[in-house]
């Protein structure tokens, strides 16, 4: 059957595994190297004490995953739509499946705060909420690669939804911003984030980009992988 | 368009006139809900009124996706699709006419359990009535809409009747909590003005999504 997309260029470089990924390695250090700044370089917070500390993962993690990850797959799969470049499919099914592990990365993070700090595993706070709907709506997206064969339904089915979820946000956020506002939650003590000190505001920022580091070694690791599968594939429909 | 729209919606609509098992099925889910629910809870410490709107709208969200397997399923046998696809009627007429089907199927069902629900749960709905059957067509018209268009590429798929639930209920989300929501004000009684932001959500969530569905719909059923 033709596809419509265009088709992948040739893998022509060396051997992938031959070469380290200084990336990734770059990365994994940074994100040890803040790990290390977090734990032993920055003043417990007075009030919420060594929990407190669990921000600087939580954090960055949800900016890069909401923001960059999520806001990827969305522009992604809207210029796929119009372009067909299948290369686009990739980089969506890529950044997806990266928005996922750190969309969960939030979701354990934020409950092992929660707790200690406002004394409820969960709260149905805003972002907390938007979170936990995108990481159902990116498990959904994984779910339907998976199910769909040809490959070129499943770049076009997956685009489709990446749009679509793309225009979900506002209205769950609108959602449950009403929600809270008319039902006042029991008022508990609430992490906040007013002027940070610069000692904190520092690693804040080391590992924000610590974690973009990560975000950009695992793409480009996972879109290699998905080029090299798609390589593949296409080298076993030549032979059959 | 609307003629391609009305002749297709009218061929679904006809097809489970004939066999109304679809509809049947849906019916008995919703009014087995609507007994199951009210046996779950304490009815000396929940009353009905409480219960209501919630089980109106999970029991709704739910038969609505029992009528959606029926939507696209329709057309799986004997290639009917592509004889749909071969008709001189543009995707979009085809999205809106199977999405009317589902929507009038969805009212229907709602229609016979909205009065279940007064009966059983001995709800003093008055004049109020006029306003929830809004809320509920309000709202039906954003569930169809994803609905229908997650059907047409979930029911390609090898797990439809578990990929269909997964991909859309977070969309349904949305949709429901506003209609839940305004649902109590208006069975409790209360000023409808108090319903208001959320049937603005409700109404834009409709133009949006009506709107985009019917427009990416095309991309989901190209060869």
């Amino acid at each position: 059957m033709e596809s419509h997309a265009r088709s992948l260029p040739e893998h022509t470089s060396a051997r992938p595994e031959s070469r380290p990924d200084w990336l990734l390695l770059t990365a994994v250090l940074a994100v040890a190297g803040a790990l290390v700044r977090i734990l032993w370089f920055t003043p417990v917070e007075l009030r919420q004490g060594v929990a407190q500390k669990i921000f600087y993962l939580h954090v960055p993690a949800a900016f890069i995953g909401l923001y960059f990850a999520c806001g990827i797959v969305a522009v992604s799969s809207l210029v796929y739509l119009w372009l067909r470049d299948e290369r686009l499919d990739l980089v969506a099914e890529s950044a997806a499946e990266i928005a996922f592990l750190f969309l969960s990365v939030v979701l354990v993070t934020g409950p092992i705060w929660g707790k200690p700090v406002w004394g409820t595993w969960w709260s149905w706070d805003a972002r907390l909420t938007l979170s936990l709907f995108l990481w159902f709506v990116l498990l959904g997206y994984m779910l339907l690669r998976s199910a769909v064969e040809d490959r070129s339904a499943r770049a076009r089915f997956s685009a489709v939804m990446g749009v679509l979820a793309a225009l979900l946000v506002p209205f769950i956020h609108m959602s449950v911003y009403l929600f809270r506002t008319l039902h006042p939650m029991p008022i508990i003590l609430k992490p906040e984030r007013p002027s940070l000190p610069n000692e904190m505001l520092v690693t804040l920022l080391v590992s924000m980009g610590a974690f973009a580091l990560l975000f950009a070694a695992l793409l480009r690791r996972r879109y290699r992988y998905a080029h090299l599968r798609e390589g593949v594939v296409a080298r076993e429909e030549e032979l059959a | 368009m609307l003629e391609g729209a009305w002749l297709i919606a009218r061929k679904d609509l006809s097809i489970e006139y004939r066999t109304r098992s679809a509809f049947l099925a849906a019916l008995a889910f919703a009014l087995v809900s609507v007994v199951v629910f009210r046996f779950a809870w304490d009815p000396t410490t929940v009353t009905a009124l409480d219960l209501a709107p919630g089980v109106l709208w999970v029991i709704f969200t739910f038969s609505g996706l029992l009528g959606l397997f029926r939507s696209f399923g329709v057309e799986l046998a004997e290639g009917a699709m592509d004889g749909l696809l071969g008709a001189p009627v543009s995707r979009e007429a085809i999205f809106l006419g199977k999405f009317s089907a589902n929507l009038v199927f969805v009212v229907a069902v709602q229609a016979v359990t909205i009065p279940a629900v007064v009966l059983f749960y001995n709800l003093a709905l008055g004049s109020e009535w006029i306003a929830l059957a809004g809320v509920a067509v309000l709202a039906s018209i954003g569930l169809v809409a994803v609905g229908t268009l997650f059907s047409a590429m979930a029911l390609n798929t090898r797990m439809a009747e578990l990929l269909l639930p997964v991909l859309t209920l977070p969309f349904f989300v949305p949709v429901v909590v506003p209609a839940a929501q305004a649902t109590v004000v208006l069975l409790g009684g209360r000023p409808i003005v108090e319903a208001l932001p959320w049937l603005r959500i409700l109404l834009a969530f409709d133009l949006v999504f009506l709107f985009a569905c019917t427009s990416v719909f095309r991309f989901t059923v190209e060869e």
